[in-house]
């Protein structure tokens, strides 16, 4: 039984409180492969480094079984809400 | 506390140590520089590749113990992994960030200037 989705979206959730969250299913059909995005509290104050282990051990159980994992964002509520302003003030981008 | 093995004995760590502080730049990867073996392994290659800094890349698919002894090292579920004068960097993401927002050039200038 691989990972699915749902299995990484319930862990973050449950252990990160996330006001946002998105996991997307990258696996081209070899196996579990996830990209997030992620935005909790519980970043605040820390390096990007410290960040993706928070999300890595968030994941300790699942990680045994992905195959690949891009952790695309991991931001604050306060820096997600400046990223958000600053995309929709372009709307060409 | 770990109450199971570990793979990362003494002198696997020592060996670690020595390799990650004798060269300022090392990538831990799949394959080697000029045949990475995975895309992420490839992307930070390139990255490295492209700012012109020297670096040491050793394969991780030829030595299981390497593998497993390395997560623990690091703390790092995943490879590639990046060490810049002797401190563990990051991964895949990490080092794209860090070298969009110009924080990787900076670093390297600085390990390759001591």
């Amino acid at each position: 039984m691989g990972v699915t989705k749902e299995q990484v979206e319930s862990s973050l959730t449950s252990k990160l409180k996330p006001s946002h969250l998105e996991v997307i299913d990258t696996s081209g059909g070899c196996g579990a492969s996830f990209a997030i995005e992620i935005v909790s509290e519980q970043f605040q104050g820390k390096r990007l480094l410290e960040r993706h282990r928070i999300v890595n051990a968030a994941l300790e159980e699942e990680m045994k079984q992905i195959h690949a994992l891009s952790i695309k964002k991991v931001l604050t509520p306060e820096q997600w809400k400046q990223q958000q302003e600053a995309e929709n003030s372009k709307p060409d981008a | 506390f770990r109450c199971f093995s570990s793979a990362l004995t003494p002198e696997l760590k020592n060996t670690v140590d020595k390799v990650v502080k004798s060269n300022k730049v090392v990538l831990f990867m799949k394959g080697t520089k000029d045949f990475p073996q995975c895309g992420f392994s490839n992307t930070v290659v390139q990255i490295l590749n492209s700012l012109n800094v020297p670096f040491e890349t050793i394969n991780i698919l030829e030595n299981e113990m390497l593998r497993m002894g390395l997560k623990e090292y690091s703390n790092w579920p995943t490879f590639p992994q990046l060490y810049i004068e002797g401190e563990f960097f990051g991964g895949c993401d990490i080092t794209v960030e860090a070298y969009k927002n110009g924080e990787l050039q900076e670093l390297l200038e600085k390990a390759m200037c001591t």
